[in-house]
């Protein structure tokens, strides 16, 4: 995919360049693994720092700061420490790992590495899930690459410093996304992700030992944290939102793609409008899903006026909204994992949500009552109200039992399954209602459930 | 279950790598998935001595995992993504397509044993929609067209290794 000049490109710099390879020779070529050299001449603390500086926010969804979530390790239970990359990208409408992973994996081992030596981690793994059986591959290639010129295995460079890295697979699970559903998938068990407090994992993570988990993107960041020093990294992107973010953009769009862009730099607008192409020809925006299907949708032609944190004043449509981390939160919704999914006026929105109801209730992994049946009551409403059959109270009794999920389970899936439900009703409740009116009447033009 | 010697060698260098046996437990049941097709009670009860668990441990993870199964299926797996983004690209639309070209209902097998075809939850490749993965390999953009091609090409390369 050729680059938007709109586009700030940082991570995926080489990726798209013709005869960019993703071997260790062509990564060398494009300076590859100096900055690991660079990171070891420094003090492991001092890296630390750095990341701590340029301020980075995690790519996977929560969007917590890298070298805050660093600096929770404990250290002073003596046990070892385990870093763990999350490739589990399964959120619907995320595709942005993949490119990573796929062209240029070299970066990802660097910037693991590096994070492996900043919080001396004893072994690091990378979690990719089941469906990127090539991904799993090129990492494969790319670690035994990197262990020939002693990037990674025993006393990497002479530094005394040794680590390994483990590619493992998943098996084809969403909830392997949550940390702490992955770590128990690594110990080799049901991915049942685990109570917070006390198991937080950089206290009690893998094997109950202090863990640190970063998402694909947000440990490549390190590689150019390293590069430019953690305080001019920070001036990349607007304070508080630094560096750059890769938005995926799917749907209803002529340009979908993935857009390497500076935080807060352009707005949802720029995105789908000038980057993306725009709608197709004659159609409005019915909805927008701003950061993955579990994100709290906006409806075409919403305002929102409120304060920010720091208190300016703010007066968006939906296509002012700045692509960042806070703008989307102080909207109500969540940038998550930058995954930007445009639904046109072209289909029904009863549907999108059957169709993301029937993810979520496929995904919930059976721990918690709420979320196990709640999904499932919802997923069979939905779909029941697309086949012929709504009712006039399906709106509240939706509504109901979303309210009923989040807030009241052990991980963060009750809140993803709970939102798409509770949002979408309450922006769109007149067109489930209308639903009820017009039974068996096809109100889309392609199905979706 | 008789493991070819190169997938027990395979596992055999699995388990050290990890600091507890029982983390190798997704890398060996992909092991095993991949020689004999499938995970039975008797590949339970093996992989269980392997790490050092129970049967009902390994069974617990078999029934979790989407990809894991109990039970053979077709030589190649069609997986078609009906999630948001594949959907609003028309990915529902063309399951009739699929079943003709490749002669199998979802969530079954074709006569000839060749295919078995199931939904998919988002693959991860939302921007180049609708898409669907046939064993290892990614399909995007799909058209009824393209099915119609990528359908022809296996089977036209499952008669000439029958040849």
């Amino acid at each position: 995919m050729t680059m938007h000049q709109k586009e700030h490109r940082v991570i995926l710099k080489h990726a798209d360049e013709p005869g960019y390879t993703p071997d260790i020779e062509c990564y060398l070529k494009h300076g590859g693994y100096a900055n690991l050299k660079k990171a070891f001449a420094m003090k492991p603390e001092e890296v630390c720092k750095e990341v701590e500086l340029s301020g980075i926010r995690g790519r996977g969804g929560a969007g917590f700061p890298a070298g805050m979530k660093w600096k929770f390790l404990d250290r002073k239970s003596g046990k070892p420490i385990y870093l763990i990359c999350n490739a589990d990208e399964s959120e619907p409408g995320t595709f942005k790992d993949r490119q990573i992973i796929h062209k240029d994996p070299h970066q990802l081992v660097e910037g693991m590495m590096i994070s492996a030596y900043a919080i001396q981690a004893k072994l690091a793994f990378i979690y990719i899930r089941e469906e990127m059986p090539y991904g799993a591959k090129l990492l494969q290639k790319a670690i035994e690459e990197a262990r020939a010129k002693n990037f990674l295995g025993d006393n990497i460079l002479g530094s005394g410093y040794s680590c390994e890295l483990i590619v493992h697979r998943g098996a084809a699970a969403y909830i392997c996304g949550e940390e702490t559903g992955l770590i128990e998938s690594i110990e080799g068990k049901r991915a049942y992700p685990r109570i917070k407090p006390p198991y937080f994992p950089a206290a009690l993570g893998l094997y109950q030992c202090p863990t640190i988990v970063n998402n694909v993107e947000t440990l490549c960041h390190v590689v150019h944290v390293v590069e430019n020093g953690g305080e001019a990294y920070s001036k990349l992107g607007t304070p508080g939102n630094s560096g750059t973010r890769i938005w995926s953009l799917s749907g209803h769009v002529q340009n979908p793609g993935y857009y390497e862009i500076e935080c807060g730099k352009a707005t949802y607008g720029d995105l789908i409008y000038d980057i993306g192409g725009g709608l197709r020809p004659g159609r409005k925006l019915q909805a927008l899903i701003p950061g993955g299907s579990s994100s709290k949708v906006i409806r075409g032609g919403e305002r929102f006026q409120g304060k920010l944190r720091d208190g300016t004043p703010f007066d968006w449509g939906v296509e002012d909204i700045p692509l960042d981390f806070d703008s989307p939160m102080a909207v109500g919704s969540m940038s998550g994992s930058g995954a930007v999914v445009v639904i046109d006026d072209s289909v029904d929105i009863v549907e999108v949500l059957a169709n993301i109801n029937a993810f979520y209730a496929h995904e919930s992994c059976g721990q918690c009552t709420p979320c196990r049946e709640g999904s499932l009551w919802m997923k069979k409403i939905t779909t029941r109200m697309c086949k012929g059959d709504a009712r006039p109270g399906d709106a509240d009794l939706l509504a109901s039992i979303g309210d009923q999920i989040a807030g009241r389970t052990i991980c963060a899936h009750g809140e993803a399954c709970a939102w798409p439900t509770q949002s979408f009703i309450a922006k769109f409740k007149d067109k489930f209602l209308e639903k009820a009116q017009r039974n068996g009447e096809r109100m889309g033009d392609i199905p979706l459930i | 279950m008789n493991l070819k010697p190169e997938t027990i060698t395979e596992i055999e260098s699995l388990i050290p790598k990890y600091p507890q046996k029982r983390s190798a437990m997704l890398p060996i049941l992909h092991a095993v998935q991949k020689d004999q097709g499938y995970i039975s009670k008797e590949a339970m009860e093996w992989v269980a001595e392997k790490t050092e668990t129970r049967p009902i441990d390994v069974y617990g993870v078999v029934s979790f995992y989407p990809f894991f199964r109990e039970h053979p299926i077709g030589k190649h797996y069609i997986r078609l993504c009906r999630t948001l983004s594949c959907a609003l690209s028309g990915s529902y639309n063309l399951l009739e397509a699929i079943k003709r070209e490749f002669g199998c209902d979802l969530n079954k097998t074709s006569d000839d044993g060749l295919f078995t075809l199931e939904f998919a939850e988002c693959l991860a490749s939302c921007g180049s929609g609708p898409v669907m993965m046939i064993d290892d390999d990614l399909y995007e953009r799909l058209t009824e067209e393209k099915i119609k091609q990528i359908a022809a090409d296996y089977r036209a390369r499952a008669a000439q290794s029958k040849a």
